[in-house]
């Protein structure tokens, strides 16, 4: 039966995609249409109407002459349809005609633009052009994969990946996605910290710029204030160490304690995730503002007048604190139950005391723990935006800044992207010193299967300080919640203190008219985009970042040590730099996207991608390689594999990975706050835009029905993905 | 019903060399032939290359150097989905979320059958094995010899023109090694499977096998039947390694025709020179080829240094002036003590000559 795919000539995917890109080129509007989906279009002058042409058409009537080449790349496959897959001819014709066909696209769009050239070089070389081009749209965007996955059943018949189709095309894939949203924006924004006002580029001018005194400057230590990018330094560093810390005494208070209610420890340090992150910042100033709770009673009852002394350095430190700490513990909790209890149980029986336990054994097996909790602590920090907006005061920190220099009064984009440059090399440096700490040495222990045995409680000495953090952290956190519940239902905080729900009314009243409901409360817009554009994200993240661990862990390819830098290093760069290097790369063509909500979409793809990605490799390097391995042998190909066997094992990591992306695309606001536009407006900005209007009724309102949205989204999550029954009898004494 | 047939190929190497990264070569150009229908054990130490053979075979790894066919097919290039081998693996394998039914059927899936077809396969697969029956359970719920058989089944059901087994009896107790086995070699014989089974267990290898291919450092030492083999080792390694054999040092004084006369100490033995010259040669003799009578005889005169005691024999360490040799005796009612001085002398048929000096 096997003998007859093997003789089958032409693979139906390859016709696919052939049919693909002629549809692309000759069917689907080439150029952007705003309204896509709406197929306004298609009753509105379509095919003939320039705006909404396909390219044939335009080709056709001698129009945008530069898009005839691709025909030619259209043409050459139907060259190979049934011809076998080892004629040398296959993967010549398919290899040649992808790669040019997708070369070609790339370079007339990156070459011509609104104003004809987008080069001297090419206007000197071809003479000036009367045409230009608007934003690709789908029909580029259609033919462009048709090429690129031409090219790969290409290459994987001249025998790449012992000619697996599947593998090939993911691989060519994800890099080039990667390529366009991760490093194609970086490239732009580093260009643009080179820009001279006058639209040329100059590294003589980058380095006055960048060793501006506003940047760098020491006067805080003479009385005056530092440089932006000392305080960000030293608020992140603060926050990192700070936070690991505290996640690590929860994750200890919770494997290594008798401590009785460790489930609702649990949730209380799950909360924090699921909280827009400003949110935890306005609360902080309910409690110790001008007219907060703690500072008005405070100055009644000792008679000293309130201060603003919350407003800086000390606010934002708590507020990050409180936000970012179950991040910490969300890492350090997984590596801390990953120590191998009989790796502990081994030390105690070779005379370790349970002191030395620890300090030898659990301890470094957790350095990696320890090392990525600093590390997401310290991005975190570099990349908040919500929380020093609130709470800065005149403490200036860069992505305050960046954001400031884009849309203040000063629209300094060069401004903007030098800043960046700083925050992402302060986050590189970071990334870089981590794998340096961790150096080569191996912890296979924390991936490894659990195994019996237990973890040995910790050692007094450690303990009691232990205890004594967590309860005082935890009784901190339910009084923010409390404050945020209260401060949700009060007329006016600090003011007038009765009850009442209109801040709630306001935000999402519905009424009932004789046209039928009404959605007038205020915050709907911004609440049903955010809902939309999260529920797309999530499930093309986690299926991005899954097929990508699958390549990382279970693949070999030529390259695959960049493949995987690649896809990490948008987990390395601060969303607001995101953000800033999408509007600069996205704002013109080849790629117009800046104000749709595919650009938040996208963006949050690529800002959660490395989250999915990590927790597929963690789960599939628990998956014994022969599972897969059977399963070709048992003739099912790496595609059929994939759907069959990996993915049903891989639920926890499915789960994990949509859970993560979807509340990130709800509480997200540094990248978001420079992509949204006034027709998608994001929950987040909008109640950003709240809070500087001091409506901070209507902020905690709506961001505490969020957080109950949010609770209820992730329940639904977890219905609907399921579990795998996989029986729970461990290879301990199975033999019979 | 539907019953199980084979369409067993032969499998050929021609020059087949595996190299992993630059240095490390699992396999050096080999050569071999498995006949159809015909059960070939791969055996050898750990690290010699087995594995890596059989994984050839499959497709999950891909030659370096050399070609690989399957029946008439040249299949070097081929990945494993494409090739018509099914393969058991030591760990099994089972996919965990999947019943046993499910498991079987998994193959036939992506083979063209339809439900019944599927259905009727896969259940004679089960009744094959002897697990009629357990279709709806998971792997977690069965025994390690359960499991086993299912992943046998699992490869069967597929009717492939090779079957692969990597160690399939590792994981499994003494006892039930022995049944499953024989159970394996009775199905392989019934079907007229083509087979490549390896095992670093001689005794195993010795039973199941029509063929053995021994190797080392990635390389063939030998093949030939079990009994080839067992009684014309061609050198020390393999002489050691199926039987664990006495090697002892002697002289070959004298040629005659095939028979050569080989002396030990003051002792002189005749036997089949199998083309040695004159000179230093090995003797490679099994443990239970030994003779040994109680004081001074026609032979080498030695001394007894451990008696053991296991039930069914007597096993001895006995030193003499060649150096140290192990003999195992039937004898067990009057058995020899510790320090007993005895005579060493060799059975008729059994002990072998060896070139002296290993071939590296
Ligand atoms: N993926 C690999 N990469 C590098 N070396 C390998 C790999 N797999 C096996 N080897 C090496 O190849 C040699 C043969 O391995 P293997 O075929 O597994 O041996 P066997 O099955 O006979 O014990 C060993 O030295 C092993 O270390
Ligand atoms: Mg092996």
């Amino acid at each position: 039966m096997r003998t007859v795919s093997l003789e089958q000539t032409t693979h139906p995917v390859l016709i696919f995609w052939i049919i693909a890109g002629w549809v692309g080129y000759c069917i689907l509007p080439w150029y952007g249409v705003e309204g896509f989906w709406s197929f306004e279009w298609l009753v509105d002058g379509w095919p003939l109407d320039d705006d909404y042409a396909p390219a044939a058409v335009l080709v056709g009537v001698g129009q945008k002459l530069w898009l005839a080449p691709m025909l030619l790349a259209l043409a050459a496959p139907l060259l190979v349809l049934g011809r076998r897959k080892t004629d040398p001819l296959y993967a010549q014709v398919l290899i040649a005609a992808g790669g040019f066909g997708f070369a070609w696209l790339v370079a007339q769009g990156l070459g011509i633009g609104l104003r004809g050239f987008t080069a001297e070089w090419l206007t000197t070389l071809f003479g000036t052009l009367d045409d230009r081009q608007f934003g690709m749209g789908y029909g580029a965007m259609v033919t462009a994969s048709a090429f690129l996955f031409l090219f790969t059943h290409g290459i994987a018949a001249r025998g790449a990946i012992n000619g697996d189709v599947f593998v090939t095309s993911a691989i060519g894939g994800v890099i080039a996605v990667v390529t366009i949203f991760v490093f194609f924006p970086i490239t732009k924004m580093l260009l643009a910290a080179f820009a001279t006002d006058d639209g040329g580029y100059s590294v003589l001018g980058f380095f006055p710029k960048f060793f501006d005194d506003r940047i760098w400057g020491l006067d805080c230590l003479s009385g005056g204030r530092c440089g932006v990018a000392w305080n960000s330094l030293l608020l992140a560093v603060l926050v990192g160490v700070l936070t690991t810390l505290l996640g690590l005494a929860f994750a200890l208070v919770l494997t290594r304690s008798g401590f009785r209610y460790k489930r609702l420890l649990r949730a209380l340090t799950v909360l924090p995730i699921i909280t827009p992150p400003f949110v935890i910042g306005l609360a902080i100033i309910l409690l110790f503002g001008l007219s907060g709770t703690v500072t008005t009673s405070l100055a009644a009852m000792f008679g000293v007048e309130a201060t603003r002394w919350i407003y800086g350095l000390p606010g934002i430190l708590i507020a990050q604190l409180l936000a970012f700490t179950p991040i910490a513990f969300l890492v350090l909790i997984g590596v801390v139950e990953g120590v191998s209890p009989s790796m502990e149980e081994a030390a105690q029986t070779l005379r370790a005391n349970r002191w030395q336990t620890f300090r030898t054994v659990s301890w470094p097996l957790m350095r990696p723990g320890l090392a990525n909790a600093f590390l997401l602590g310290f991005i975190e920090s570099m990349a908040d935006f919500g929380n020093p907006l609130v709470l800065g005061g005149n403490f200036d920190v860069l992505s305050t800044e960046i954001f400031f220099a884009i849309v203040g009064a000063q629209y300094d984009q060069s401004r903007a992207a030098i800043l960046a440059v700083v925050l992402l090399g302060f986050t590189l440096g970071a990334f870089y010193l981590q794998r340096f700490w961790l150096g080569r040495k191996s912890y296979t222990t924390v991936t490894g299967k659990g195994d019996a045995g237990v973890h040995p409680p910790m050692p007094n000495g450690l303990a009691y300080p232990v205890y004594a953090v967590v309860a005082l952290w935890s009784a901190f956190t339910l009084v923010v919640y409390g404050m945020i519940l209260y401060g949700s239902v009060v007329q006016l905080w600090g003011v007038d203190d009765t009850l009442t729900f209109k801040h709630y009314l306001t935000a999402f009243r519905i009424d009932w008219t004789e046209d039928g409901l009404r959605w007038t409360g205020s915050a709907w817009d911004s609440f049903w985009t955010t809902m939309t554009i999260a529920t797309l994200a999530a499930p093309l993240t986690a299926a991005i970042g899954l097929i990508t661990a699958y390549l990382l862990t279970r693949q070999t390819f030529a390259g695959k040590r960049a493949f995987e830098f690649g896809t990490m290093l948008s987990f390395a760069i601060p969303g607001t730099v995101i953000g800033v290097a999408y509007i600069l790369a996205f704002n013109v063509p080849p790629i117009e996207i800046t104000g749709t909500g595919l650009i938040l979409v996208i963006s949050f793809i690529f800002r959660n991608m490395p989250v999915g990605v990590r927790a597929g490799i963690a789960s599939m390097s628990q998956l014994d390689k022969s599972l897969d391995e059977s399963s070709l042998t048992l003739g099912a190909n790496s595609w059929q594999t994939f759907r069959a066997v990996i993915l049903p094992l891989l639920r926890p990591a499915i789960l994990a990975a949509l859970v993560y992306s979807f509340v990130r695309a709800m509480t997200a606001i540094s990248a978001v706050i420079f992509l949204v536009s006034a027709r998608y407006d994001m929950s987040t900005s909008y109640i950003i835009g709240r809070v500087e209007n001091n409506d901070y009724g209507l902020a905690i309102a709506y961001s505490t029905a969020l957080i109950f949205v949010m609770l209820a989204a992730v329940g639904l999550l977890q219905l609907l993905v399921g579990r795998t029954r996989i029986g729970r009898r461990t290879s301990h004494g199975e033999i019979h | 019903m539907t019953g199980i047939n084979a369409k067993a190929a032969s499998v050929r190497f021609e020059n087949v060399s595996k190299v992993y990264g630059t240095k490390v070569t699992a396999v050096d150009n080999i050569s071999l032939e498995v006949r159809a229908g015909t059960l070939v054990t791969l055996l050898g130490p750990s690290g010699c290359g087995k594995t890596t053979t059989l994984r050839m075979i499959a497709g999950l790894e891909m030659a370096t150097r050399g070609r690989i066919f399957i029946g008439e097919k040249d299949v070097t290039k081929l990945p494993a989905t494409d090739r018509d081998v099914s393969m058991v693996f030591q760990s099994y394998a089972l996919f965990p979320h999947m019943t046993v039914m499910e498991n079987v059927s998994y193959g036939l899936k992506f083979s063209g059958f339809d439900k019944a077809e599927t259905k009727d396969k896969a259940l004679a697969g089960l009744g094959l094995v002897g697990l009629t029956g357990y279709g709806d359970r998971l792997p977690s719920e069965l025994s390690g010899g359960q499991q086993q058989r299912v992943a046998v089944a699992r490869a069967l059901v597929l009717e492939p023109q090779v079957l692969l087994f990597d160690e399939p009896l590792s994981n499994l107790d003494a006892k039930l090694r022995r049944q499953v086995r024989e159970e394996i070699r009775e199905i392989q014989q019934n079907l007229g499977l083509t087979v490549v089974y390896v095992t670093h267990d001689q005794e195993e290898a010795l039973a199941v096998s029509d063929e053995i291919v021994v190797m080392r450092n990635a390389a063939i030492a030998q093949k030939g039947t079990p009994r080839e083999l067992y009684e014309a080792p061609a050198d020390a390694f393999v002489a050691d390694f199926i039987g664990e054999a006495n090697l002892i040092p002697v002289d070959i004084v004298a040629l005659d025709g095939d028979t050569a006369t080989v002396r030990i100490a003051d002792y002189t033995h005749r036997l089949p020179s199998r083309g040695l010259p004159q000179g230093p040669a090995k003797l490679a003799v099994r443990p239970s080829r030994m003779r040994l009578v109680a004081g001074v005889g026609d032979g080498v005169p030695a001394v007894i240094d451990k008696a053991t005691y296991v039930g069914s024999r007597m096993e001895y360490t006995v030193t003499a002036a060649f150096g140290t040799v192990f003999a195992v005796l039937d004898d067990v009612t009057t058995p020899f003590r510790i320090g007993d001085a005895v005579t060493i002398s060799f059975a008729a048929s059994g002990p072998v000559l060896i070139p002296a000096s290993q071939p590296s």
